[in-house]
């Protein structure tokens, strides 16, 4: 083990490096870059011994993936915003060809206007193509849920994509505890997978389902995605007892005896924790909860957790125009419809194309959860910081 | 029909060479009759076959594979000594 | 928590000076934190950098608008409008330029200490290029004691090819010996 200083791209470059990765296939994009430039001084400086292609688009960079993953090999990519929506058509095709690629999404802002600030509005649009969707809070998170992806990836045979977001946490160098490589490559054995090409072997690929086959193949990624709970639970504990460290479906804090709540994803959840901290030493019973695992939804954690809370906000960093909701909100309030205690849930829009959200803003994101609760209903969602 | 969990996942043909399962038969209203007289075995219309249907056979005649002829007439086109004629097959029993 | 704001323009060197500190005490087993202000980068124009440094591990993700320390890599920046803004009290200040501490004491007015260094001569002198972030580094060394001047030469060993890099542990220790420290 090694205590070094990393940023949150770098630790996600080691990550790949340690998983021993067979094949990259990228293109360039802000904030992500530094992840793929790394990869290649790897592969270049011989520590990593990989195919690396570069391609004309992010098109082509997953359709590279897709294709070489189909060979048994272990695959990685890396995007950003519009690079992502770039890829949108064929991250339904690696999902339903059942490819275990592992792909950093390092989040931020889709244009109009161009922005290369974070927020989380190139990752939402992408929910419901069948990824497993990892959003991470440290670069420590970062270099973990890496090494775990390729793992649940391959097990389960989905594509894994982990989210870091853009700048706030791409680009921050703090203290990460690398284990030892061969700890790593243990951890997660290279394994012929099933429906391997090769020039041996022939299959069918990309076929045409027609209206008799289509729903029994879309069926089999929402099973799989079921499914890979289990996968998903294993690993977080299998890799706590070999590395030390606890993650979840959701990282909780101060719950256990919270009445007001806030639900965050991604590295903000950082500065909301300092604020629970804050609020705690002065009395107030709040808590804090980051849906980590974001594909598959953590339905029964967020049930379970918000049973006693009288109150909960819920921040989006994205949008659904016209929508009877933002994206996290919509989901937390389906998953507790049918709860028998629910909270009251205040729906918050923040941060959106990198404006920062401040300790005070968080501070009163929980005033306004506590006067909601205290009504008894919710307000019109809040925009946090939006002039006028 | 298979259950989805029957089907190979990702939906892969994993057996090759599966279309020799697809007859075609029924599919035509024309079909090429090859009079082996004119044949100079050039070989086009083995060429220009868009299902495979025409196999060479050891000694280096053609034949066509009924099963898997769509009766496009392509080969009747692509044949400069018009030894392919198209016959419909309604008529089948009065040639 | 020790909060720092670095001020500097493109090209200096303000990003990487921000995380060679932090790469420091995080190699003297502490927590810390190095960023810029995100953006794209312009060769010139008006650079922001951060390093949080604490005991503990670190949860806050916001930039920094309330620093306990600021640091100026570039002699005309010390004059700026604004760059003051902040400032906790009894914060310290640690500026490039070849004016006397006492000069910026107005400016910076609840600065408790302010130090100063002529980091462009020593950087001229010593690497050969107004590169001011690693002399400033050796007068941040001394301004402050949150970081071992042989954790700093350790960074820069390990950064830099070693020409470069003795090169550039000379102006560190250059500045440290030539800072000048104002106390109020």
């Amino acid at each position: 083990m090694k205590r070094v200083a990393l940023s949150g791209n770098y630790a996600v470059a080691y990550a790949v490096k340690m998983a021993d990765v067979d094949f990259v296939a990228a293109y360039p994009i802000t904030p992500q870059t530094p992840i793929v430039e790394k990869i290649s001084e790897f592969i270049a400086n011989g520590e990593l011994e990989a195919e690396y292609v570069n391609v004309e688009s992010e098109h082509s960079a997953i359709s590279a993936c897709v294709g070489a993953s189909l060979t048994g090999a272990r695959v990685f990519t890396a995007t950003s915003s519009q690079g992502l929506a770039y890829m949108h058509e064929v991250l339904f095709m690696a999902s339903s060809l059942r490819t275990p690629i592992v792909m950093a999404n390092v989040n931020r802002a889709l244009s109009h206007p161009l922005n290369i600030w974070n927020d989380h509005s190139d990752a939402m649009p992408e929910r419901d193509c069948g990824w497993i969707q990892f959003w991470v809070e440290s670069a420590q998170e970062a270099f973990d849920t890496t090494i775990q992806a390729f793992k649940i990836a391959e097990e389960v045979l989905l594509p894994v994509m982990v989210n870091l977001d853009g700048f706030i946490l791409s680009h921050v160098y703090e203290a990460v505890e690398l284990p030892d490589e061969e700890l790593v490559r243990d951890y997660i054995p290279s394994k012929p997978l099933i429906n391997r090409v090769s020039p041996k072997l022939s299959y069918t690929i990309g076929v045409v389902g027609p209206p008799e086959y289509y729903f029994e193949m879309k069926y089999q990624v929402l099973e799989a995605i079921e499914r890979s709970r289990n996968n998903i639970n294993n690993v977080n504990k299998e890799f706590s007892k070999i590395f030390g460290r606890k993650y979840g479906n959701i990282n909780n804090y101060m719950m256990e005896d919270a009445k007001y709540a806030l639900i965050t994803m991604g590295a903000v959840t950082g500065t909301a924790k300092f604020v629970v901290n804050e609020l705690r030493k002065k009395g107030e019973k709040v808590g804090l909860i980051s849906i980590r695992c974001f594909r598959p939804f953590p339905m029964d954690e967020v049930i379970k957790l918000l049973e006693d809370v009288k109150g909960v906000g819920v921040l989006d960093r994205a949008l659904t125009p016209g929508g009877p909701g933002h994206p996290l909100y919509t989901d937390i309030c389906c998953a507790l419809y049918n709860a028998k205690n629910k909270p009251i849930i205040q729906s918050f829009v923040g941060g959106l194309g990198g404006r920062d959200i401040l300790v005070d803003d968080f501070i009163k994101m929980f005033e306004i959860v506590k006067e909601v609760s205290e009504e008894g209903r919710p307000k019109p969602c809040v925009y946090i910081g939006l002039r006028g | 029909m298979k259950t989805w969990k029957e089907i190979p996942i990702g939906a892969m043909i994993i057996e090759p060479g599966s279309s020799i399962e697809f007859d075609v038969t029924l599919w035509r209203v024309f079909r090429p009759v090859l009079d082996k007289n004119k044949c100079t075995k050039c070989g086009l219309c083995w060429i220009y076959c868009p299902e495979g249907a025409i196999m060479v056979k050891e000694d280096g005649s053609y034949e066509i594979n009924l099963s898997y002829c769509k009766g496009c007439g392509i080969c009747q086109k692509s044949c400069n000594v018009k030894a392919i004629t198209m016959v419909r097959e309604d008529e089948k029993s009065s040639t | 928590m020790l909060e720092i704001r670095w001020h500097g323009r493109g090209g200096q060197g303000v990003v990487t000076a921000a995380e060679i500190l932090a790469i420091a005490v995080i190699n003297e087993g502490k927590y810390a934190q190095a960023f810029a202000a995100f953006g794209p980068e312009r060769r010139g124009a008006p650079v922001l950098g951060f390093t949080r440094i604490d005991d503990n591990e670190i949860s806050l993700r916001t930039q920094i608008y309330n620093p306990d320390i600021i640091v100026v890599l570039d002699s005309h920046i010390c004059d700026m409008d604004g760059i003051e803004d902040g400032l906790k009290d009894n914060g310290i200040v640690v500026l490039n330029t070849t004016l006397k501490p006492e000069y910026y004491s107005e400016k910076f007015k609840n600065a408790k200490r302010i130090a100063t260094v002529d980091a462009t001569t020593i950087a001229i002198k010593e690497i050969g290029t107004p590169i001011t972030n690693t002399a400033i580094l050796g007068a941040v060394t001394k301004a402050t004691n949150i970081v071992r001047l042989e954790s700093i030469e350790k960074v820069i060993k390990e950064r830099f090819r070693k020409e470069i890099a003795e090169k550039n542990i000379k102006a560190v220790r250059e500045a440290f010996n030539q800072t000048i420290i104002f106390e109020r």
